[in-house]
């Protein structure tokens, strides 16, 4: 199973690199491939701010199960930052 | 019209793109970029985009706005790239029957474009630069966006 990578500005910088693929051998949630690059690029482990997570261009939880050809990008936060007041919030989490 | 361009913002093409002719309004807000922030000097910014999610987060504001303030049309453009300071980064125009709406929706649509459009913006000072993440404080809440 192969996915696809996208980081973005402080990420990307971080990373080294704005893409990046990975074969994966078994089921694996996006929090887990990012934990595992965090292992192997030091510049990432270091990042303290937090992240959001997309697969296939929508905002997805750390849980979320990768599939085979998925464009996984780990998204820094943006600009204006993340405002929690307007966000609906997930009661079950 | 939703999109993302390098070059300066055309506002004449933002405005006309929602003009309709049952509104009686049309709200518009630029976002310039700022020659300081935090008490540092900025010559400079740079925004880079996530562009084809940033696109469909963009058209995802405006179908919302029309469905919660009851508007006629919306547009929104980003300018990525270098970005000269007092030059205009973002642009929204609002079409609406009256403009109590219009100011309404338009207004919406750059606070939530703020919070979830995956563009980000990085300050060139002398001899420096920082991208610039939440300026609300706290992290980034990852799990609510997704639970949207």
């Amino acid at each position: 199973m192969r996915i696809r990578l996208r980081f973005f500005a402080i990420l990307r910088e971080r990373a080294g690199a704005a893409e990046l693929t990975r074969e994966l051998t078994g089921p694996t949630t996006v929090g887990e491939v990012w934990e595992a690059l965090r292992r192997e690029r030091p510049a990432l482990a270091g990042f303290a701010g937090s992240i959001a997570f997309a697969v296939n261009r929508e905002y997805v939880d750390s849980k979320t199960t990768v599939q085979d050809n998925d464009e996984v990008a780990f998204i820094p936060p943006v600009s204006g930052g993340y405002s929690r007041s307007c966000l609906k919030s997930s009661s079950s989490r | 019209m939703f999109e993302i361009v390098e070059q300066p913002i055309e506002l004449d093409r933002l405005i006309h793109a929602v003009g309709r002719p049952d509104a009686g309004a049309i709200a518009t807000f630029l976002g310039t970029t700022r020659d300081n922030n935090a008490g540092r000097e900025v010559i400079h910014l740079e925004y880079e985009a996530y562009p084809e999610m940033a696109l469909r987060e963009m058209e995802r504001i405006g179908a919302e706005a029309i469905e919660r303030f009851a508007v006629k049309s919306v547009a929104i453009v980003h300018r990525i790239g270098t970005v000269a300071i007092g030059e205009v980064s973002v642009a929204i125009a609002v079409s609406a029957g009256h403009r109590d709406a219009a100011f309404a929706a338009c207004r919406f649509a750059i606070d939530r474009l703020k919070e979830i459009v995956p563009i980000w913006k990085k300050e060139h000072y002398r001899g420096g630069e920082i991208w610039i993440g939440p300026q609300r404080g706290g992290p980034a809440p990852a799990e609510e966006l997704a639970a949207r």
